[in-house]
């Protein structure tokens, strides 16, 4: 192996034969090209994915009842389910440790909202302060509701941008009542929320006030709750699958319905979406790897034909050698030696070019669903070596038999 | 030098078999120069290549300076061809990546000489055969006469005992053959073993001793007077 000489003789057959070189090489060093970047571009896609779920979905769990579908203990199918504070007062009571933000709501789909000769019909949610979390709103002027509003049930409002847009036009909105229902809110912030327009087309005030003055006595129409945070993802999947089963249990319960009705309490646990989504990027990313491992396969299977190639087109020169007296072991060498030492530097190169590709280029791409695409070094370096031994030991089998022909036989080879 | 005792060699050709040596006894003594001679088929390449340890033969013996050549292992065998033998092919068969000197300096690379002893003592014997400045050209950038004469310079290097030369002239015109020959002569004169195959007379006139094969058997083997082949250069 650290034979100069061998080395020497090496070198110089690579410098005579640049073309066929070149060719094995690239081969090569495509092959682990393709399969870096197919690498990268999977595990961005994977960031991606979990940013976009860190980023807006956090953890919520979301209930909202409906309509019973089972007969249970002699009630009739087709009940309407109606939560009440209670409900929300006792899973608040028996998980506080869990929980972090809460909030009930109760709500108007349609309900008309005046300023002056303005007006518009808007959907209404009565909220606890947390809502403004759970929702992800963030507030352009004012405030949002608070502790004080829901306890002296204020009757206060926060207003949508559209709203704000709709009403007041160019008009600061903070301090001016607008009216709801015939009742005179004062307006004390203005929120946007990611969700656009549609989102944006809502007020809000307490929901002590919406209960009392709309009518809502003491119905809540759905259940926003998210847990204090885990260590890391897996764990708070499993935190808040078992904390959503166990809601759903509570609540059937408590509402006497029968434990496989599905319909009659929804709940919508972003986390597990999440996860729904994470095993389809496992799928993707299996799929890269198979497209991969192909591509490397496709290499060998190349590597292998260029030294079938290679061996055949040297048989004369074998026959030379073993005519000046080379054993069939330096033969066997020789050619391994150059197909060992080409695939090596050629997967080198491949590996430093995806590398440097996906250093540079990764975080540069502005996709919303791949971002900051990397690849495992040991992974990449266990594919060149993989590569590297198929090709010596695809070199290995001609290489054998043409140092084991007669001097004579690979002598006369035109 | 060479003692060989009825050497028998066949070949299978598909059902056929083909009986090419059919018991040869010849020996040749140090410092010989024997040309074989035969029309094709009379199976004197097959003969100059069981000598040259380059395929085997079925009976009979063969001595090599005193070694009995049978049952060599591929290792062995290309161990002896390097001490003993130097080759001299009709097409002359250097290596076409490699330059001239480095094509002479192959066999002392399986030797295991350095490489700067290896660079020497080609480039000594490229002077021999006057080709020192031809040392870095490419073979395909020679003529045929300095190529032959390259390979004889290679065959020289590792200071064979023997010299075997399969058509040494066959791919050259006249002139450069006998350019070829007297360069043979003047080794020979130095006292090296070296035995050619040819199909042409008046290059087996320039050789000491001419043994006639025809179907596999030797049927004439004469001294002659060797003609020199300067003189009708």
């Amino acid at each position: 192996m650290f034979d100069l000489d061998r080395w020497n003789e090496i070198f110089e057959t690579i410098r005579k034969n640049k073309l066929r070189t070149f060719l094995t090489g690239l081969s090569v060093a495509s092959g682990i090209f393709i399969l870096v970047v197919l690498l990268g571009i999977g595990e961005g896609m994977r960031n991606g994915i979990s940013r976009e779920f860190e980023q807006d979905a956090s953890n919520l769990i979301f209930v909202w009842p409906g309509v019973t579908s089972k007969e249970y203990k002699g009630l009739n199918p087709g009940r309407r389910i109606q939560l009440k504070n209670d409900d929300y007062n006792r899973i608040l009571l028996e998980n506080s440790d869990k929980l972090d933000k809460t909030s009930s709501t109760y709500q108007v789909w349609s309900s008309v909202v005046s300023y002056g000769k303005e007006s518009g019909s808007y959907r209404m949610d009565g909220v606890f302060p947390d809502y403004q979390y759970l929702e992800n709103m963030s507030l352009t002027a004012g405030r949002f509701i608070n502790n004080n509003d829901v306890e002296h049930v204020e009757k206060s409002i926060v207003i949508g941008y559209q709203v704000k847009k709709d009403l007041f036009r160019e008009e600061d909105p903070i301090g001016k009542y607008v009216e709801l229902s015939g009742i005179n809110f004062k307006v004390v912030g203005v929120f946007t929320d990611p969700g656009g327009e549609r989102e944006e087309a809502r007020v809000v005030i307490p929901i002590t006030t919406a209960q009392k003055a709309l009518g809502g006595s003491n119905n809540i129409g759905r259940l926003y709750l998210t847990l204090k945070p885990e260590d890391n993802f897996e764990a708070a999947v499993a935190a808040s699958t078992a904390f959503s089963e166990d809601l759903g249990e509570f609540l059937r319960e408590r509402h006497t319905i029968a434990p496989d009705d599905n319909r009659a309490i929804n709940i919508n646990n972003t986390l597990e979406h999440a996860k729904r989504f994470y095993g389809l990027m496992d799928m993707i990313r299996l799929f890269f790897w198979g497209v991969g491992v192909c591509t490397i396969i496709a290499g060998v299977v190349g590597v292998s034909n260029i030294m079938l190639i290679i061996v055949k087109e040297r048989t004369r020169e074998i026959g030379i050698r073993k005519a000046l007296g080379a054993q069939p072991l330096s033969i066997v060498g020789m050619i391994l030696h150059e197909s060992i030492f080409v695939t090596a530097i050629a997967g080198f190169i491949g590996l430093i070019f995806s590398l440097t590709l996906l250093e540079f280029i990764g975080p540069a791409i502005e996709t919303q669903f791949i971002y900051n695409p990397t690849v495992n070094f040991t992974v990449a370096l266990n594919t060149v070596f993989i590569l590297v031994l198929a090709g010596a030991l695809a070199g290995f089998f001609p290489a054998w038999r043409a140092a084991r022909i007669k001097p004579i036989i690979a002598l006369r080879d035109e | 030098m060479i003692e060989i005792s009825n050497l028998h060699k066949s070949y299978r050709m598909g059902a056929n078999t083909l009986h090419v040596l059919k018991g040869i006894n010849f020996s040749v003594a140090d410092g010989e120069l024997v040309s074989i001679m035969g029309s094709s088929g009379s199976g004197k390449s097959t003969l100059l290549n069981i000598l040259g340890m380059l395929d085997e033969a079925d009976e009979g013996s063969y001595v090599l300076d005193g070694v009995t050549i049978k049952n060599l292992s591929e290792k062995q065998a290309a161990k002896y061809r390097n001490k003993f033998l130097g080759f001299i092919f009709q097409s002359f068969n250097l290596i076409g990546y490699k330059s001239a000197l480095d094509n002479v300096a192959l066999p002392l690379y399986y030797q295991g000489h350095s490489r700067s002893e290896r660079m020497d003592r080609a480039m000594s014997y490229l002077e021999k055969v006057g080709l020192a400045d031809w040392a870095g050209h490419l073979p395909n950038e020679l003529s045929g006469g300095q190529k032959q004469r390259v390979a004889i310079a290679r065959a020289l290097a590792s200071d064979p005992k023997v010299l075997l030369a399969d058509e040494p002239t066959g791919a050259l015109d006249t002139k450069t053959s006998y350019e070829v020959m007297d360069l043979i002569q003047e080794i020979n004169d130095e006292g090296r073993t070296i035995l050619v195959v040819t199909h042409e007379h008046d290059i087996a006139q320039m050789t000491k001793r001419i043994v006639h094969l025809k179907d596999g058997v030797i049927i004439e083997d004469t001294k002659v007077s060797q003609v020199r082949a300067f003189e009708n250069v």
